[in-house]
């Protein structure tokens, strides 16, 4: 049995990388080194080889609806006034208290995702890997080297945990099922609250989060030049009704904040187009920017990688070209 | 407050890289070497809460011999010294290894008077990104731990209240970035705290730090057999796809075109 963790936003809905978990876990039976074999929980009922469903706190009807879409047969609902705030040892706790003792425990390859399985895994006493790929015959294949390489490898031992790389996979809905959900009695030990998050501080919409779900992203690097630079590529933003995304070039010189950083060590972003101005498209961008359906380089130098990978490019200098753009949008609305 | 940094020594990669002939690893021989990002992010941090506190900050890695650069590099910054176990080849270890290595280390210092009221290393190191090394040595070490922390500031109250308390009361608070925006934690020494980088800006050596990282201490161990032993069976290279760029044009004149390719993605608000 697989058995994943499902994140849920704050309005409540599955967010986009756990439907992307959920389809790799429902697209992948490789995963079930026993096979699908009913397990020794005591959950009974729910037909061997299927997914499970993890959810902590508040399970909306509309997440439950989703969940059905994604194939999800049993939805194990972990609520309880301990678990109210995130605290990574009280959370994994719980989701081992519902783990199989033998299948596959996943998770997206989130901060929260990788966190609460490393906690699983030592917790259960599996091996972990982060950012899978793929699983076939050949075991399991996972990004390394900030997505220069993949790493083939196996995990042994009857209980394996996985995080899945950020848009390895397409969510995919199927026949829709109805969900059981099963409601648990939980205690939660005094001392995996130790670590219980005091406070979240809530920032402006342009976070991290409308990073990731944003349908346009308009990228920024280096070649807009300064801190200063940065008005015509979020004129564009706003007309596009997008996000801005930057390199980590452009956070480093502190021209804009970490939050909007893409890449190996930002946000892993999958949005219908993603247009890279003034970007050269280094390994470890290029890893954030793998989920973008298409790709637009604007850029002065016709050999940068950004413009070879592209889908679409224009070389010039930015400034110039996005306030041509712009022009051009403004021109054309009348 | 006297800290432990765990670093560790990764090729520096720009462009393309190859396997080498043992098909498990990068041939790194024509490239440079360096530490994750998150790291040198821990080292800042470290630095700067030794400063605040009146403490010490050691550097520790697993690595080969030449990894004693990286711990010099970290002493150039304001690290006082360095703990070097030596691994000729770390690919060998997995996570749990490294992790009772370093648990270990830590308890044998410990012995020799050397104690570390916080332990910091990064999210996740840049070449293996296994994001458990932290997590495993806290639950080694029974420490508590967090992860995807950008910032650390000593002090709040002991009932885990917040924010505020004396500087030294074994507390300090931690601030990371959460779904939802930044999380704010209040946490008990000792501690593990895995980083991320974005809080802080890394400094550069100074002159007299270059001096002074020739001459740092630096204590060294042998690694032993590896216990657990790499899962990896194979390295692989992702498939180099021929460029398939439609140049819309040069400049500013190629402006309509890229809109035109944007109305047909329907992305312009109208
Ligand atoms: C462990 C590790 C993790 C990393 N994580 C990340 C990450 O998460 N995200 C990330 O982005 N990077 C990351 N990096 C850094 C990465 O290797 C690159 O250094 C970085 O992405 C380069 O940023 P850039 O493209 O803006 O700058 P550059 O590489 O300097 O490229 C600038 C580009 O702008 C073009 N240009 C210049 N002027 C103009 C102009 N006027 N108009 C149009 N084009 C112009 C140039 O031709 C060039 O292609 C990481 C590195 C390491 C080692
Ligand atoms: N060989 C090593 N030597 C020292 N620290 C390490 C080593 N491997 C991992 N770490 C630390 O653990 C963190 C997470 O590594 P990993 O779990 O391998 O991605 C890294 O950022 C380092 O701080």
């Amino acid at each position: 049995m697989t058995m994943v963790f499902v994140e849920t936003d704050p309005a409540g809905e599955v967010t986009l990388t756990s439907a992307e978990a959920l389809t790799f876990a429902r697209k992948t039976p490789q995963l079930l080194p026993d096979g699908g074999a009913a397990t020794s929980r005591e959950v009974s009922g729910p037909p061997s080889g299927s997914t499970e469903g993890v959810v902590i706190g508040p399970l909306s009807g509309a997440a439950i609806a989703a969940l059905g879409r994604l194939g999800v047969s049993v939805i194990h609902h972990l609520d309880h006034p301990d678990l109210a705030e995130y605290s990574a040892a009280a959370w994994a706790q719980a989701i081992v208290d519902v783990a199989p003792e033998s299948g596959t425990l996943l998770a997206s390859g989130t901060p929260r995702g990788m966190e609460l399985m490393a906690h699983a895994a030592v917790r259960t006493g599996a091996r972990m890997a982060a950012n899978v790929m793929a699983a076939d015959e050949d075991g399991l294949l996972r990004q390394v080297h900030g997505g220069t390489a993949f790493e083939r490898l196996r995990l042994d031992g009857d209980l394996q945990v996985l995080t899945i790389a950020g848009h390895a996979c397409t969510p995919e809905e199927t026949t829709p099922v109805t969900p059981e959900v099963y409601d648990y009695d939980l205690t939660v030990a005094e001392a995996d609250l130790a670590t219980r998050a005091q406070s979240t501080e809530v920032e402006a919409a342009d976070d991290a989060a409308g990073l990731t779900s944003a349908r346009a992203v308009v990228g920024a690097g280096r070649g807009v030049g300064s801190e200063n630079g940065f008005a015509e590529v979020l004129e564009l933003v706003d007309h596009l009704g997008g996000a801005l995304g930057v390199s980590r070039v452009v956070t480093g010189l502190g021209w804009r904040p970490h939050a909007e950083q893409v890449g190996q060590t930002g946000s892993r972003i999958s949005p219908d187009v993603y247009i890279a101005c003034g970007i050269s498209g280094a390994i470890q961008h290029m890893a954030g920017i793998e989920g973008a359906k298409t790709l637009v380089a604007i850029n002065t130098d016709e050999e940068a990688t950004m413009v070879q990978r592209a889908d679409y490019a224009i070389i010039g200098d930015l400034h110039e070209v996005v306030g041509a753009v712009n022009e051009e949008i403004v021109r054309r609305r009348g | 407050m006297n800290i432990l940094v765990c670093i560790k020594r990764v090729p520096d990669i720009a462009g393309s890289v190859t396997v080498d002939a043992t098909g498990t690893g990068i041939d790194d021989s024509g490239l440079g070497h360096t530490m994750s990002s998150h790291e040198e992010c821990a080292v800042e941090l470290a630095i700067q809460t030794a400063a605040a506190t009146g403490g010490t900050v050691t550097v520790l890695t697993v690595g080969p011999a030449e990894a004693v650069e990286q711990l010099r590099a970290a002493v150039a910054v304001g690290a006082n010294d360095g703990i070097l176990v030596e691994a000729a080849d770390p690919s060998v270890f997995a996570p749990e290894d490294i992790a009772q290595i370093i648990g270990d280390v830590i308890r044998d210092r410990a012995e020799a008077g050397q104690t570390f009221d916080l332990v910091l290393t990064g999210d996740d190191a840049a070449d293996t990104g296994d994001f458990q090394v932290g997590i495993r040595l806290a639950y080694d070490l029974e420490y508590p731990v967090l992860t995807n922390i950008q910032t650390i500031s000593v002090g709040g109250t002991d009932e885990g209240g917040g924010p505020g308390g004396d500087p030294g009361s074994g507390r300090i608070e931690a601030r990371g970035i959460g779904p939802a925006g930044t999380e704010i934690f209040s946490l008990g020494l000792p501690a593990v705290v895995a980083v991320h980088e974005g809080g802080v800006d890394p400094r550069y050596p100074s002159i007299t730090g270059r001096m002074k990282a020739k001459k740092a201490q630096v204590v060294e161990y042998d690694a032993p057999e590896p216990g657990t032993g790499s899962l990896r069976v194979r390295l692989e290279l992702p498939e180099v796809k021929a460029s398939s760029v439609t140049i819309l044009g040069e400049g500013p004149d190629a402006a309509p075109a890229l809109v035109d390719v944007l109305e047909e993605i329907g992305v312009i608000r109208p």
